[in-house]
Protein backbone atom coordinates (compact mmCIF):
# COMPACT_ATOMS: atom_id res chain seq x y z
CA UNK A 1 0.00 0.00 0.00
CA UNK A 2 1.68 3.36 -1.42
CA UNK A 3 1.32 5.61 2.25
CA UNK A 4 3.15 8.81 0.54
CA UNK A 5 -0.42 10.59 0.96
CA UNK A 6 -4.30 9.89 0.54
CA UNK A 7 -7.12 7.48 1.72
CA UNK A 8 -4.62 5.07 2.66
CA UNK A 9 -6.38 3.74 5.99
CA UNK A 10 -9.54 2.89 3.59
CA UNK A 11 -7.52 0.77 1.70
CA UNK A 12 -5.50 -0.51 4.27
CA UNK A 13 -9.20 -1.57 5.89
CA UNK A 14 -10.29 -3.01 2.69
CA UNK A 15 -7.61 -5.27 1.84
CA UNK A 16 -7.14 -6.45 5.82
CA UNK A 17 -11.20 -7.28 5.42
CA UNK A 18 -10.34 -9.56 2.09
CA UNK A 19 -7.69 -11.44 4.45
CA UNK A 20 -4.39 -9.78 3.01
CA UNK A 21 -1.70 -8.86 4.60
CA UNK A 22 -1.27 -5.24 4.24
CA UNK A 23 1.56 -3.16 4.75
CA UNK A 24 2.49 0.68 4.51
CA UNK A 25 4.66 1.51 1.94
CA UNK A 26 6.74 4.94 2.32
CA UNK A 27 10.48 4.22 1.58
CA UNK A 28 11.97 2.09 -1.26
CA UNK A 29 13.17 -0.19 0.69
CA UNK A 30 9.69 -1.29 1.83
CA UNK A 31 8.93 -2.50 -1.68
CA UNK A 32 11.04 -5.14 -1.57
CA UNK A 33 9.55 -8.37 -1.43
CA UNK A 34 5.89 -7.55 -2.20
CA UNK A 35 3.20 -9.16 -4.78
CA UNK A 36 0.88 -6.27 -5.06
CA UNK A 37 0.81 -2.57 -4.90
CA UNK A 38 -2.30 -0.23 -4.29
CA UNK A 39 -1.50 3.39 -5.19
CA UNK A 40 -4.89 4.76 -3.14
CA UNK A 41 -6.74 8.44 -4.00
CA UNK A 42 -5.45 11.80 -2.87
CA UNK A 43 -3.61 14.54 -4.60
CA UNK A 44 -1.34 13.21 -7.90
CA UNK A 45 0.85 16.16 -7.81
CA UNK A 46 1.79 15.49 -4.17
CA UNK A 47 2.73 11.94 -4.53
CA UNK A 48 4.44 12.75 -7.79
CA UNK A 49 7.31 15.50 -5.81
CA UNK A 50 7.25 13.11 -3.17
CA UNK A 51 7.84 10.31 -4.94
CA UNK A 52 10.61 11.75 -6.74
CA UNK A 53 12.61 13.59 -3.98
CA UNK A 54 12.46 9.85 -1.35
CA UNK A 55 14.31 7.98 -4.14
CA UNK A 56 10.52 6.04 -4.75
CA UNK A 57 10.59 5.98 -8.24
CA UNK A 58 13.47 3.89 -9.27
CA UNK A 59 12.82 1.81 -6.87
CA UNK A 60 9.05 1.01 -7.96
CA UNK A 61 10.69 0.82 -11.67
CA UNK A 62 12.88 -2.31 -10.45
CA UNK A 63 9.76 -3.89 -8.40
CA UNK A 64 7.49 -3.45 -11.36
CA UNK A 65 10.17 -5.12 -14.15
CA UNK A 66 10.00 -7.97 -11.51
CA UNK A 67 6.25 -8.27 -11.94
CA UNK A 68 4.80 -5.83 -8.85
CA UNK A 69 0.94 -5.71 -9.64
CA UNK A 70 -0.97 -2.48 -9.45
CA UNK A 71 -4.47 -1.76 -8.21
CA UNK A 72 -4.46 2.33 -8.17
CA UNK A 73 -7.37 4.64 -7.82
CA UNK A 74 -8.77 8.38 -8.67
CA UNK A 75 -5.06 9.60 -8.13
CA UNK A 76 -3.35 6.65 -8.16
CA UNK A 77 -4.49 5.86 -11.93
CA UNK A 78 -3.38 8.91 -12.84
CA UNK A 79 0.16 8.11 -11.51
CA UNK A 80 0.00 4.88 -13.71
CA UNK A 81 -1.05 6.57 -17.16
CA UNK A 82 1.32 6.33 -20.24
CA UNK A 83 -0.47 10.12 -20.72
CA UNK A 84 -1.78 13.03 -18.59
CA UNK A 85 -3.64 15.65 -19.47
CA UNK A 86 -4.90 18.47 -17.87
CA UNK A 87 -1.93 18.16 -15.75
CA UNK A 88 1.36 19.48 -14.91
CA UNK A 89 3.66 20.13 -17.53
CA UNK A 90 6.27 17.77 -16.11
CA UNK A 91 3.90 15.14 -14.23
CA UNK A 92 4.81 12.19 -12.91
CA UNK A 93 3.64 9.55 -15.25
CA UNK A 94 4.53 5.60 -14.75
CA UNK A 95 3.02 4.09 -18.02
CA UNK A 96 2.25 0.64 -16.54
CA UNK A 97 -1.00 1.50 -17.65
CA UNK A 98 -1.33 2.27 -21.56
CA UNK A 99 -3.98 4.71 -20.75
CA UNK A 100 -4.65 8.62 -21.55
CA UNK A 101 -6.37 10.11 -18.70
CA UNK A 102 -7.86 13.58 -18.13
CA UNK A 103 -7.49 15.23 -14.28
CA UNK A 104 -10.80 16.81 -12.66
CA UNK A 105 -12.62 15.38 -15.67
CA UNK A 106 -15.76 16.32 -14.37
CA UNK A 107 -15.54 18.94 -12.43
CA UNK A 108 -14.52 20.54 -8.64
CA UNK A 109 -15.74 18.66 -5.69
CA UNK A 110 -19.56 20.38 -6.14
CA UNK A 111 -19.91 17.69 -9.17
CA UNK A 112 -18.49 14.55 -7.11
CA UNK A 113 -20.93 11.83 -5.96
CA UNK A 114 -21.75 8.90 -5.44
CA UNK A 115 -23.09 6.50 -8.40
CA UNK A 116 -23.81 2.89 -8.86
CA UNK A 117 -21.71 1.02 -11.40
CA UNK A 118 -22.42 -1.92 -13.19
CA UNK A 119 -19.10 -4.20 -13.62
CA UNK A 120 -20.28 -7.43 -15.63
CA UNK A 121 -17.28 -9.44 -14.46
CA UNK A 122 -18.42 -8.95 -10.94
CA UNK A 123 -21.72 -10.25 -11.53
CA UNK A 124 -25.12 -8.48 -12.09
CA UNK A 125 -25.31 -6.47 -8.61
CA UNK A 126 -23.82 -2.75 -9.51
CA UNK A 127 -21.22 -1.57 -7.67
CA UNK A 128 -21.69 1.18 -5.55
CA UNK A 129 -18.66 4.01 -5.66
CA UNK A 130 -17.83 7.41 -5.01
CA UNK A 131 -16.19 9.97 -7.81
CA UNK A 132 -14.36 12.52 -6.24
CA UNK A 133 -13.06 15.36 -8.35
CA UNK A 134 -12.76 12.09 -10.91
CA UNK A 135 -10.14 11.75 -14.07
CA UNK A 136 -11.64 10.00 -17.15
CA UNK A 137 -9.66 7.84 -19.35
CA UNK A 138 -10.02 9.46 -22.42
CA UNK A 139 -7.62 6.75 -24.46
CA UNK A 140 -7.24 3.41 -24.09
CA UNK A 141 -4.29 1.21 -25.60
CA UNK A 142 -5.12 -2.22 -27.64
CA UNK A 143 -3.85 -4.61 -24.45
CA UNK A 144 -6.21 -2.74 -22.01
CA UNK A 145 -9.57 -3.96 -21.25
CA UNK A 146 -12.22 -1.64 -20.14
CA UNK A 147 -14.23 -3.45 -17.02
CA UNK A 148 -16.78 -0.77 -16.80
CA UNK A 149 -17.90 2.75 -18.10
CA UNK A 150 -19.09 6.14 -16.26
CA UNK A 151 -20.57 8.77 -19.20
CA UNK A 152 -19.75 6.44 -21.76
CA UNK A 153 -15.89 6.87 -20.59
CA UNK A 154 -13.70 3.76 -19.36
CA UNK A 155 -13.56 4.32 -15.49
CA UNK A 156 -12.10 0.70 -15.15
CA UNK A 157 -9.69 -0.73 -17.27
CA UNK A 158 -7.12 -4.07 -16.43
CA UNK A 159 -4.13 -4.38 -18.33
CA UNK A 160 -2.56 -7.83 -17.87
CA UNK A 161 -2.58 -8.32 -13.24
CA UNK A 162 -2.87 -4.36 -13.74
CA UNK A 163 -6.17 -2.66 -12.37
CA UNK A 164 -7.01 0.95 -13.01
CA UNK A 165 -10.08 2.67 -11.19
CA UNK A 166 -11.26 6.54 -11.59
CA UNK A 167 -13.57 6.29 -8.95
CA UNK A 168 -13.56 5.03 -4.91
CA UNK A 169 -14.68 1.47 -4.19
CA UNK A 170 -12.62 1.96 -0.83
CA UNK A 171 -14.61 5.19 0.45
CA UNK A 172 -18.33 3.38 -0.28
CA UNK A 173 -16.67 -0.16 1.03
CA UNK A 174 -17.80 -2.81 -1.65
CA UNK A 175 -14.75 -5.18 -1.47
CA UNK A 176 -15.51 -6.77 -4.45
CA UNK A 177 -12.92 -4.90 -6.94
CA UNK A 178 -9.64 -5.55 -3.90
CA UNK A 179 -10.96 -9.03 -3.90
CA UNK A 180 -10.61 -9.48 -7.91
CA UNK A 181 -7.13 -7.82 -8.01
CA UNK A 182 -5.97 -10.16 -5.21
CA UNK A 183 -7.31 -13.16 -6.98
CA UNK A 184 -4.72 -12.47 -9.75
CA UNK A 185 -1.67 -12.18 -7.12
CA UNK B 1 -21.29 -2.92 -21.06
CA UNK B 2 -22.55 -1.19 -18.22
CA UNK B 3 -25.35 1.40 -18.15
CA UNK B 4 -25.16 4.09 -15.44
CA UNK B 5 -26.95 5.21 -12.84
CA UNK B 6 -27.88 8.71 -11.52
CA UNK B 7 -25.23 10.53 -10.00
CA UNK B 8 -26.07 11.22 -6.24
CA UNK B 9 -23.75 14.92 -5.61
CA UNK B 10 -23.09 16.29 -2.11
CA UNK B 11 -23.59 13.40 0.17
CA UNK B 12 -21.61 13.13 3.64
CA UNK B 13 -19.72 10.89 2.31
CA UNK B 14 -18.11 13.00 -0.83
CA UNK B 15 -17.71 15.50 1.63
CA UNK B 16 -15.94 13.56 4.16
CA UNK B 17 -14.81 11.55 0.90
CA UNK B 18 -12.45 14.89 -0.36
CA UNK B 19 -11.12 15.63 3.42
CA UNK B 20 -9.63 11.82 2.95
CA UNK B 21 -7.89 12.33 -0.28
CA UNK B 22 -6.13 15.17 1.46
CA UNK B 23 -5.16 12.89 4.60
CA UNK B 24 -1.31 13.15 5.14
CA UNK B 25 -1.19 16.38 2.83
CA UNK B 26 -0.67 20.09 3.74
CA UNK B 27 -3.04 22.70 3.16
CA UNK B 28 -1.43 26.16 2.87
CA UNK B 29 -2.85 29.55 3.06
CA UNK B 30 -1.88 31.62 -0.52
CA UNK B 31 -2.97 35.05 -1.47
CA UNK B 32 -1.95 35.27 -4.72
CA UNK B 33 -2.68 32.75 -7.88
CA UNK B 34 1.35 33.09 -7.66
CA UNK B 35 2.01 31.64 -4.31
CA UNK B 36 -1.07 29.25 -5.39
CA UNK B 37 1.92 28.17 -7.97
CA UNK B 38 4.56 27.81 -5.32
CA UNK B 39 2.14 25.97 -3.37
CA UNK B 40 1.38 23.27 -6.05
CA UNK B 41 4.86 23.12 -6.65
CA UNK B 42 6.09 22.16 -3.36
CA UNK B 43 3.42 19.24 -3.31
CA UNK B 44 0.21 20.89 -1.43
CA UNK B 45 -2.37 19.00 -1.15
CA UNK B 46 -4.99 21.85 -1.48
CA UNK B 47 -4.42 25.62 -1.27
CA UNK B 48 -6.60 28.25 1.22
CA UNK B 49 -7.88 31.19 -0.55
CA UNK B 50 -7.41 34.39 1.48
CA UNK B 51 -6.43 38.60 0.75
CA UNK B 52 -4.56 38.31 4.11
CA UNK B 53 -3.10 35.77 5.61
CA UNK B 54 -3.74 35.58 9.82
CA UNK B 55 -0.31 37.38 10.56
CA UNK B 56 -1.18 40.26 8.58
CA UNK B 57 -5.19 39.72 9.41
CA UNK B 58 -3.54 40.25 13.46
CA UNK B 59 -0.79 43.01 12.69
CA UNK B 60 -3.24 45.18 10.39
CA UNK B 61 -6.54 44.69 12.68
CA UNK B 62 -10.26 46.01 11.23
CA UNK B 63 -12.67 43.47 10.38
CA UNK B 64 -11.98 40.42 8.52
CA UNK B 65 -14.30 39.51 5.47
CA UNK B 66 -14.22 36.42 3.09
CA UNK B 67 -12.04 37.58 0.19
CA UNK B 68 -12.31 38.94 -2.93
CA UNK B 69 -14.15 36.92 -5.46
CA UNK B 70 -11.91 38.01 -8.25
CA UNK B 71 -8.64 36.72 -6.07
CA UNK B 72 -10.52 33.59 -5.08
CA UNK B 73 -11.29 32.69 -9.16
CA UNK B 74 -7.36 33.45 -10.24
CA UNK B 75 -6.15 31.17 -7.78
CA UNK B 76 -8.54 28.89 -8.53
CA UNK B 77 -7.43 29.19 -12.28
CA UNK B 78 -4.10 28.41 -11.33
CA UNK B 79 -3.77 25.55 -9.78
CA UNK B 80 -5.45 22.01 -10.51
CA UNK B 81 -5.32 20.90 -6.92
CA UNK B 82 -8.57 21.93 -4.39
CA UNK B 83 -9.08 25.47 -3.68
CA UNK B 84 -10.57 26.23 -0.35
CA UNK B 85 -11.92 29.95 1.25
CA UNK B 86 -12.98 31.32 4.23
CA UNK B 87 -16.21 32.82 5.59
CA UNK B 88 -16.89 34.07 8.53
CA UNK B 89 -18.76 32.24 11.48
CA UNK B 90 -21.97 31.90 10.86
CA UNK B 91 -22.03 34.44 8.01
CA UNK B 92 -24.15 31.89 5.11
CA UNK B 93 -24.67 34.43 2.40
CA UNK B 94 -20.64 34.26 2.42
CA UNK B 95 -20.91 30.99 2.13
CA UNK B 96 -23.36 30.92 -0.40
CA UNK B 97 -21.33 32.91 -2.54
CA UNK B 98 -18.51 30.55 -2.16
CA UNK B 99 -20.55 27.68 -2.85
CA UNK B 100 -21.53 29.73 -6.07
CA UNK B 101 -17.75 30.51 -7.27
CA UNK B 102 -17.47 26.46 -7.49
CA UNK B 103 -15.01 26.70 -4.48
CA UNK B 104 -14.27 22.79 -3.42
CA UNK B 105 -14.34 23.94 0.98
CA UNK B 106 -15.33 26.44 2.95
CA UNK B 107 -13.51 26.96 6.23
CA UNK B 108 -15.98 28.73 8.79
CA UNK B 109 -12.85 30.29 10.04
CA UNK B 110 -12.61 32.30 13.75
CA UNK B 111 -9.62 33.90 12.13
CA UNK B 112 -12.08 35.93 10.07
CA UNK B 113 -14.06 38.24 12.16
CA UNK B 114 -17.10 36.20 13.76
CA UNK B 115 -20.85 37.52 11.94
CA UNK B 116 -22.77 35.50 14.58
CA UNK B 117 -22.17 34.93 17.91
CA UNK B 118 -24.38 32.27 18.81
CA UNK B 119 -25.19 30.49 15.50
CA UNK B 120 -22.95 28.57 13.45
CA UNK B 121 -24.09 28.27 9.51
CA UNK B 122 -25.99 25.37 8.91
CA UNK B 123 -23.88 23.50 6.92
CA UNK B 124 -26.25 20.63 5.71
CA UNK B 125 -28.10 23.15 3.51
CA UNK B 126 -24.93 23.20 1.35
CA UNK B 127 -23.46 21.14 -0.97
CA UNK B 128 -20.32 22.01 -0.84
CA UNK B 129 -18.44 20.83 2.05
CA UNK B 130 -17.41 22.81 5.50
CA UNK B 131 -14.38 22.58 7.72
CA UNK B 132 -14.44 23.96 10.97
CA UNK B 133 -12.32 24.37 13.74
CA UNK B 134 -11.74 23.35 17.16
CA UNK B 135 -10.54 23.62 20.28
CA UNK B 136 -11.36 20.22 22.18
CA UNK B 137 -13.88 17.07 21.82
CA UNK B 138 -16.82 18.83 22.45
CA UNK B 139 -16.60 21.78 19.93
CA UNK B 140 -15.36 19.44 17.06
CA UNK B 141 -18.68 17.42 17.86
CA UNK B 142 -21.09 20.04 17.51
CA UNK B 143 -19.56 21.25 14.58
CA UNK B 144 -20.17 17.80 13.03
CA UNK B 145 -23.76 18.02 14.20
CA UNK B 146 -23.84 21.14 12.09
CA UNK B 147 -22.72 19.52 9.05
CA UNK B 148 -18.96 19.75 8.98
CA UNK B 149 -16.93 17.31 6.72
CA UNK B 150 -13.78 17.97 8.35
CA UNK B 151 -12.20 19.10 11.46
CA UNK B 152 -9.10 21.44 12.13
CA UNK B 153 -7.66 22.09 15.64
CA UNK B 154 -8.20 25.73 15.55
CA UNK B 155 -4.29 26.49 17.75
CA UNK B 156 -3.43 29.88 17.26
CA UNK B 157 -3.37 31.45 13.81
CA UNK B 158 -0.74 34.14 12.65
CA UNK B 159 1.39 33.25 15.89
CA UNK B 160 3.92 30.96 14.65
CA UNK B 161 3.75 29.38 18.10
CA UNK B 162 2.25 25.80 17.71
CA UNK B 163 1.70 25.44 21.62
CA UNK B 164 -1.98 26.11 21.30
CA UNK B 165 -2.45 23.73 18.35
CA UNK B 166 -1.00 21.33 20.41
CA UNK B 167 -3.08 22.06 23.51
CA UNK B 168 -6.29 21.55 20.83
CA UNK B 169 -4.96 18.06 19.73
CA UNK B 170 -4.20 16.85 23.21
CA UNK B 171 -7.69 18.08 24.39
CA UNK B 172 -9.50 16.09 21.31
CA UNK B 173 -7.53 13.03 21.53
CA UNK B 174 -8.31 13.35 25.80
CA UNK B 175 -11.60 13.64 24.71
CA UNK B 176 -12.38 10.60 23.18
CA UNK B 177 -10.57 8.33 25.41
CA UNK B 178 -12.18 9.19 27.93
CA UNK B 179 -15.52 8.34 25.77
CA UNK B 180 -13.44 4.90 24.81
CA UNK B 181 -13.19 4.33 28.82
CA UNK B 182 -16.98 4.89 29.54
CA UNK B 183 -19.75 2.16 29.94
CA UNK B 184 -22.51 2.54 27.29
CA UNK B 185 -24.88 3.61 29.83
CA UNK B 186 -22.74 6.69 30.69
CA UNK B 187 -22.53 7.72 26.79
CA UNK B 188 -26.09 9.92 27.51
CA UNK B 189 -24.49 11.83 30.03
CA UNK B 190 -21.29 12.49 28.30
CA UNK B 191 -22.99 13.91 25.35
CA UNK B 192 -24.50 16.38 26.88
CA UNK B 193 -21.67 17.58 28.82
CA UNK B 194 -20.17 17.75 25.23
CA UNK B 195 -23.19 19.40 23.74
CA UNK B 196 -23.51 16.82 21.21
CA UNK B 197 -25.69 13.71 19.73
CA UNK B 198 -25.67 10.99 21.50
CA UNK B 199 -25.12 9.05 18.19
CA UNK B 200 -22.38 11.03 17.52
CA UNK B 201 -20.63 10.45 20.71
CA UNK B 202 -21.48 6.72 20.24
CA UNK B 203 -20.13 6.76 16.67
CA UNK B 204 -16.89 8.55 18.20
CA UNK B 205 -16.68 6.13 21.06
CA UNK B 206 -16.35 3.17 18.52
CA UNK B 207 -14.34 4.54 15.77
CA UNK B 208 -11.86 5.37 18.87
CA UNK B 209 -11.39 9.06 16.30
CA UNK B 210 -13.36 11.70 15.12
CA UNK B 211 -15.75 10.77 12.32
CA UNK B 212 -14.39 13.03 10.23
CA UNK B 213 -10.70 13.73 8.98
CA UNK B 214 -8.98 15.70 11.76
CA UNK B 215 -5.87 18.21 10.65
CA UNK B 216 -3.95 20.30 12.33
CA UNK B 217 -3.92 23.96 12.65
CA UNK B 218 -3.02 27.52 14.24
CA UNK B 219 1.23 28.66 14.64
CA UNK B 220 3.22 25.93 12.73
CA UNK B 221 6.17 27.38 11.25
CA UNK B 222 8.52 24.28 10.96
CA UNK B 223 9.08 20.60 9.47
CA UNK B 224 9.26 19.80 12.96
CA UNK B 225 6.16 21.43 14.05
CA UNK B 226 4.05 19.52 11.20
CA UNK B 227 5.83 16.10 12.79
CA UNK B 228 4.68 17.08 16.10
CA UNK B 229 1.00 17.32 14.87
CA UNK B 230 1.13 14.11 12.88
CA UNK B 231 2.61 12.31 16.06
CA UNK B 232 -0.03 13.51 17.82
CA UNK B 233 -2.47 11.94 15.57
CA UNK B 234 -3.80 14.95 13.63
CA UNK B 235 -4.45 13.25 9.96
CA UNK B 236 -3.01 16.07 8.04
CA UNK B 237 -1.46 19.62 8.23
CA UNK B 238 -2.63 23.58 7.85
CA UNK B 239 0.19 25.89 7.14
CA UNK B 240 -0.72 29.41 7.24
CA UNK B 241 1.43 32.73 7.49
CA UNK B 242 4.43 29.92 8.40
CA UNK B 243 5.13 29.35 4.74
CA UNK B 244 5.10 32.72 2.94
CA UNK B 245 5.83 34.74 5.99
CA UNK B 246 9.56 33.55 5.82
CA UNK B 247 12.73 34.06 4.04
CA UNK B 248 12.40 31.04 1.45
CA UNK B 249 8.95 29.98 0.85
CA UNK B 250 9.05 27.04 -1.94
CA UNK B 251 11.66 25.40 0.21
CA UNK B 252 9.79 25.61 3.42
CA UNK B 253 7.01 24.63 1.65
CA UNK B 254 8.52 21.36 0.47
CA UNK B 255 9.85 20.67 3.64
CA UNK B 256 6.83 21.17 5.67
CA UNK B 257 5.14 18.48 2.90
CA UNK B 258 7.93 16.07 3.48
CA UNK B 259 7.70 16.51 7.52
CA UNK B 260 3.91 15.63 7.17
CA UNK B 261 4.71 12.44 5.60
CA UNK B 262 7.11 10.90 6.85
CA UNK B 263 7.02 12.02 10.34
CA UNK B 264 8.53 9.49 12.36
CA UNK B 265 11.14 9.52 10.36
CA UNK B 266 13.62 11.59 12.40
CA UNK B 267 16.65 11.03 10.17
CA UNK B 268 14.61 12.57 7.23
CA UNK B 269 13.21 15.33 9.35
CA UNK B 270 16.64 16.59 10.01
CA UNK B 271 17.73 16.52 6.75
CA UNK B 272 14.48 18.87 5.13
CA UNK B 273 15.01 20.78 8.37
CA UNK B 274 18.52 21.85 6.82
CA UNK B 275 19.03 25.23 5.37
CA UNK B 276 15.39 26.48 4.68
CA UNK B 277 16.33 29.89 5.54
CA UNK B 278 14.78 32.58 7.85
CA UNK B 279 11.28 30.87 9.94
CA UNK B 280 8.47 33.88 10.27
CA UNK B 281 9.11 35.63 13.04
CA UNK B 282 6.09 35.08 15.59
CA UNK B 283 4.67 36.13 18.26
CA UNK B 284 4.51 34.09 21.70
CA UNK B 285 0.94 33.03 22.46
CA UNK B 286 1.74 33.68 26.18
CA UNK B 287 2.81 37.80 25.05
CA UNK B 288 -1.20 37.83 23.57
CA UNK B 289 -4.17 39.62 25.20
CA UNK B 290 -6.97 37.77 25.90
CA UNK B 291 -9.15 39.32 23.13
CA UNK B 292 -6.36 38.77 20.39
CA UNK B 293 -7.14 35.22 20.94
CA UNK B 294 -8.73 34.12 17.63
CA UNK B 295 -9.50 30.25 19.05
CA UNK B 296 -12.03 31.57 21.81
CA UNK B 297 -14.45 32.57 18.96
CA UNK B 298 -17.27 30.45 17.58
CA UNK B 299 -17.10 27.88 20.63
Amino acid sequence: MLALQGDVREHLRLLRECGAEALPVRLPEELEGLDGLVIPGGESTTMDRLMRAFGLLPALELALGRGLACLTTCAGTILAAREIRDGLPDQLHLGLLDIAVRRNAFGRQLQSGEVDLEIPELGPEPVPVALIRAPSIDEVGPEVEVLARYQGLPAAVRQGRHLGLTFHPEITGDPRLHRLFLSRL
Amino acid sequence: MSQNGHIETGTARVKRGLAEMLKGGVIMDVVTAEHAEIAQEAGAVAVMALERVPADIRAQGGVARMSDPKLIKSIMAAVSIPVMAKCRIGHFAEAQILEALGIDYIDESEVLTPADEEHHVDKWQFKVPFVCGARDLGEALRRISEGAAMIRTKGEAGTGDVVEAVRHMRAVSKGIRRLQSLRQDELPSAAKELGASLELVRETAELGRLPVVNFSAGGLATPADAALMMQLGCDGNFVGSGIFKSGDPLRRAKAIVAATTYYDKPEILAEVSEDLGEPMVGIGVSSLQRQELLASRGI
